[in-house]
């Protein structure tokens, strides 16, 4: 398939239009006649509304409306959604239900987080909106908060809801307690860590913005909206917040300026520009500042955790305990209780043959932003406890960690293999990563770097991290291919790109299956009226799902195209012969191409009788089972004991993602998955005040993003270890980063402060952080 | 407010307000919405246009400041058809992925090069350390600057 082909490097289509500064972005999107909102948000972490004034904002220029929770009700519009209940049936305990409260889409009475919206304001522009935003006037009635996680869950925290005692939303438990207390009873060693998974930001670099249409002829509403699904989102707004049939409201995704789960819900905003573009007639925009984005996008992972691992005296795993309380936040968000309790404890058992394993999550309630899905959502928070918990074992019963792994791995003879939790791994080879990964990082050479760094003052240290994770979200995923009049081909999937470059390897597929033409084929996403159904990406999802709908619709249209060119050319069906896309006469030098079919197709007279004309056709794909990405990274670091500060010296990654469709977009999603790892490990952390309940880490200023000068170059590589459960044999790829780096640096960190008595840092690993620990080891 | 001032070889008049940021009057009153606003506080690096053949953040700057002055935006480093060797660059090397800070990148890295054409590896790294990305942690971002540079080489010699 040549240069186009499934395997090859394709440079994106995307880019020639992104590098000219000539993308559409949500705030790039403006419709004439358009009024401009701003929002009046909580500026407390937990208090009553006593009064809202809105006069003096009222009378201020350019003022058009102000809406309260009182035109929301009024509207009928439903709470903002969390859709757990479709997912699973979470409990506390006493087999009492989980609680979910009504998170209203306007503050009624009570706002439970800083930043939560208590009013919109509509005005002619921008600016007067903003300025008559901070004129609305809120009396509050400020309450004691309760932002720490550990905290929070005490008897004695500040209660957020009245019908959820001990602030708990849920409690979720899997796998089996007694056996797993049995093991660590009998075990000759036990490994104990007590973890912080702190909390992110997922700061996309594009805020999030609502634009919103309504037609009074049609009676249809639009919203322009950077989301990760459109299907999904209409769905959802249409159904639980408005009460239309969804075929009343048309989603359509501008460009979208990074995701990382956190644009794949549903806000606030979405609705009220909606509500407002109807009661005014004319179309309504807001966009967020970097400020409101802190304290309105869901947030990520924050987890405390205390896990044990039992081994018998050669190092096997017996059983691993864990023992979480999850950070949800002021409010259940759309999928928040489904990362902390199924996609984080299924995965626990990691690679590893693990007789007996048990966890025990909490999920509570605290006066912060609501926490959701980022990038990884429960896997990363996994890996890194299982992962922290098999290397310090090793460490603690000296034998060497990549040795402990491999006297524990799950082989490639036992595949396909259930695990514990009820995962059936297809395929993998978790030692062939590791070993691969180990040469490629000179670990043999460690040694002599070790004794160096050593001379020059400084502390040098190798982690190691293996991982593996499930894919998924919605099995389900449509395509659409339409041959056009001037020789060009759509293609439209149901699914969205945010920068995965979905355009190049969605086309560069249809290439393969089909041989249409890669530069003439066209891909098209993010309008919820171009398919009748459609997914979104979540979970890594879209590569093998979306991928799997481009190859049905394909192998539909092959099947017909090969009729068309059997009636054309007067030969049997059972004689044409494809590749490549040509249709030959077997034996014969009489071939017709799939384009030439395609416009033959559209005249009736050239088909067969009764054959309707054309060749273009929409077809859906359900995938069978996740997919286990799986890999190893290692991580070599200095440490500067002085000052703290880590120097990451070299990054080394082999992954299996099973057939790989573009290296070179492959690599890249590895590459950004590391970054967002490595910058929850040595920068990032999202800090409120314990006091005040505010947000202390509320800017780019305050808020560590990692940046150029942090990371050495990567060495990434695969070993292709095709998939079994779907006809690419590919993995997903696009959350892999995350899950190895936050070991795989905490780890490196630990070797080379070992020497010291350091047993254990918590993420953020500051430089302070650091060189406290180090202070701490030598006044021991 | 009246300002006139040369924006991508084109001179412009413009009636701002006081106020107005740059970037605002960049997106707003002149359609060049290739400049990006990621924070408005001068942090990410995602508003960068050259004024005066020096990289500045477009979110911190008034409208009336460049007023007389020659601005330069990524459209401006653009043509219609192929792409600029810089912008060739980060497309070979993956440079870009949700592409909402690449233009900042590219006035940014173009400023650098115009001036430094041998800038070396950590060089590179240290001036765009002033721009955030989310997606691509950096490597090809940078491998991409430092690819570009010979053309800016040439360009410095022939000047």
């Amino acid at each position: 398939m040549g240069e186009f082909g499934i395997g090859q490097s394709v440079r994106r289509t995307e880019d020639d239009r992104l590098l000219k500064g000539e993308g559409r972005y949500q705030d790039d999107i403006n419709i004439d006649g358009q009024a401009h909102a701003s929002f009046v948000r909580s500026p407390h972490a937990h208090a009553k509304i006593i009064s809202i004034d809105t006069e003096a904002a009222a009378a201020m220029p350019g003022v058009i409306r102000i809406a309260t929770s009182a035109d929301v009700i009024a509207a009928g519009f439903g709470p903002l959604p969390c859709i757990i209940d479709h997912m699973l049936e979470l409990k506390r305990q006493g087999d009492l239900p989980r609680v979910l409260p009504v998170r209203p889409i306007l503050a009624t009475d009570r706002v439970r987080h800083g930043g939560e919206p208590v009013a919109m304001v509509i005005a002619e522009t921008f600016q007067q909106a903003r300025d008559a935003a901070e004129a609305v006037h809120v009396e509050y009635e400020v309450l004691p908060s309760t932002t720490d996680t550990a905290a929070s869950a005490k008897p004695d925290a500040t209660q957020i809801y009245d019908d959820a005692p001990g602030n708990v939303c849920f409690d979720w438990e899997m796998g089996d307690a007694e056996k797993t207390k049995a093991a660590l009873t009998d075990a000759a060693h036990v490994t104990t860590v007590d973890l912080i998974n702190n909390r992110v930001i997922c700061a996309s670099m594009e805020p999030r913005g609502a634009l919103g249409q309504y037609d009074k002829d049609s009676d249809r509403y639009t919203l322009h909206v950077g989301t990760q699904g459109v299907f999904s989102l209409r769905d959802l707004l249409a159904g639980a917040i408005m009460h239309i049939d969804p075929s009343r409201l048309q989603v359509i995704s501008p460009d979208v300026g990074g995701a990382f789960g956190m644009k794949g819900f549903v806000y606030a905003e979405q609705p009220m520009v909606l509500w407002a573009a109807k009661e005014l007639g004319r179309a309504v925009k807001w966009m967020s500042d970097r400020t409101e984005a802190f304290v309105t996008d869901t947030q990520g992972r924050d987890h405390v955790t205390s896990a044990k691992l039992a081994l018998d005296k050669d190092g096997k795993i017996l059983g691993v305990q864990v023992s979480t309380i999850a950070n949800l936040g002021a409010y259940a968000s759309q999928f928040g209780p489904g990362v902390p309790s199924l996609l984080y404890s299924r995965m626990i058992p990691g690679l590893y043959t693990t007789p007996a394993f048990h966890v025990a999550v909490s999920g509570v309630f605290t006066n912060t932003v609501p926490v959701d899905a980022y990038r990884g959502a429960g896997r990363p928070e996994a890996a890194y406890v299982i992962e922290r918990l098999v290397d310090k074992a090793a460490r603690e019963m000296e034998i060497a960690p990549d040795e402990l792994r491999r006297r524990n791995y799950i082989q490639p003879s036992a595949m396909p293999y259930t695990t514990p939790s009820g995962l059936e791994y297809d395929s993998g080879d978790f030692a062939g990563n590791l070993n691969d990964a180990l040469k490629r990082a000179d670990r043999d050479g460690i040694e002599s770097r070790k004794a160096k760094s050593k001379a020059a003052g400084r502390y040098r240290g190798l982690g190691i991290a293996t991982y593996i994770e499930a894919t998924g979200a919605d099995p389900k995923e449509t395509a659409k291919v339409e041959f056009e009049d001037d020789g060009t081909v759509a293609l439209t999937i149901g699914t969205l790109a945010g920068g995965q470059g979905h355009l190049t390897t969605f086309a560069q597929i249809l290439h393969d299956r089909l041989g249409v033409p890669f530069d003439k084929t066209h891909v098209h996403q993010g309008d919820s009226d171009a398919l009748p159904q459609g997914g979104g990406t979540a979970g890594s999802r879209s590569l093998v799902i979306g991928g799997g709908a481009v190859q049905a619709t394909a192998d539909k249209i092959k099947d017909k195209a090969t009729k068309i060119a059997a009636h054309m050319m007067e030969a049997a069906e059972a004689d044409i012969e494809f590749s490549e896309g040509t249709f030959t006469i077997a034996g014969t030098d009489r071939t017709m191409n799939i384009m030439e079919i395609a416009a033959a197709a559209k005249d009736a007279s050239n088909l067969p009788d009764g054959m309707e004309p054309g060749l273009d056709h929409t077809d859906e794909f359900m995938y069978l089972a996740p997919t286990f990405p799986n890999g190893a990274h290692i991580c070599e670091v200095e440490i500067d004991p002085d000052t703290g500060t880590i120097d990451m010296q070299r990054y080394t990654v082999v992954d299996d993602f099973g057939k790989v469709i573009n290296p070179l977009l492959v690599y890249g999603q590895v590459h950004g998955g590391i970054a967002q790892g490595v910058g929850q490990v040595i920068t990032e952390n999202c800090v409120y005040d314990p006091e005040s309940g505010q947000l202390l880490t509320g800017s780019f200023m305050d808020y560590g993003m990692p940046r150029a000068d942090d990371f050495p170059s990567f060495n990434v590589s695969t070993n292709e270890i095709l998939c079994q459960t779907n006809a690419m044999g590919a993995k997903g790829a696009g959350e892999a980063g995350t899950l190895g780096a936050l070991p795989a640096v905490i780890n490196a960190l630990v070797d080379a402060l070992a020497p010291l008595g350091v047993t254990h840092i918590d993420m953020p690993a500051t430089p302070e952080s650091v060189w406290r620990a180090i202070s701490a080891a030598k006044a021991a | 407010m009246q300002i006139n001032f040369k924006i991508n070889s084109e001179t412009v008049e413009v009636e701002v307000e006081p106020r107005l940021s740059l970037a605002d009057c960049l997106r707003d009153k002149l359609q060049l919405t290739g400049t990006h606003l990621g924070c408005e506080h001068g942090v990410c690096g995602a508003c960068t246009v050259i004024v005066n053949g020096e990289a500045v953040r477009a979110c911190l700057m008034l409208a009336v400041q460049v007023d007389g002055d020659s601005v330069v935006t990524v459209e401006g480093l653009s043509n219609e058809d192929a792409l600029s060797p810089l912008q060739a660059a980060f497309r070979r090397n993956h440079a870009l992925q949700c592409g909402f800070c690449t233009p900042g990148m590219i006035t940014t890295a173009h400023a650098l090069l115009s001036e430094e054409p041998d800038a070396d590896a950590d060089r590179v790294r240290e001036v765009l350390s002033g721009n955030i990305c989310r997606c691509t942690g950096y490597i090809p971002i940078v491998d991409a600057v430092l690819e570009a540079r010979a053309a800016y080489a040439d360009k410095k010699a022939t000047s």
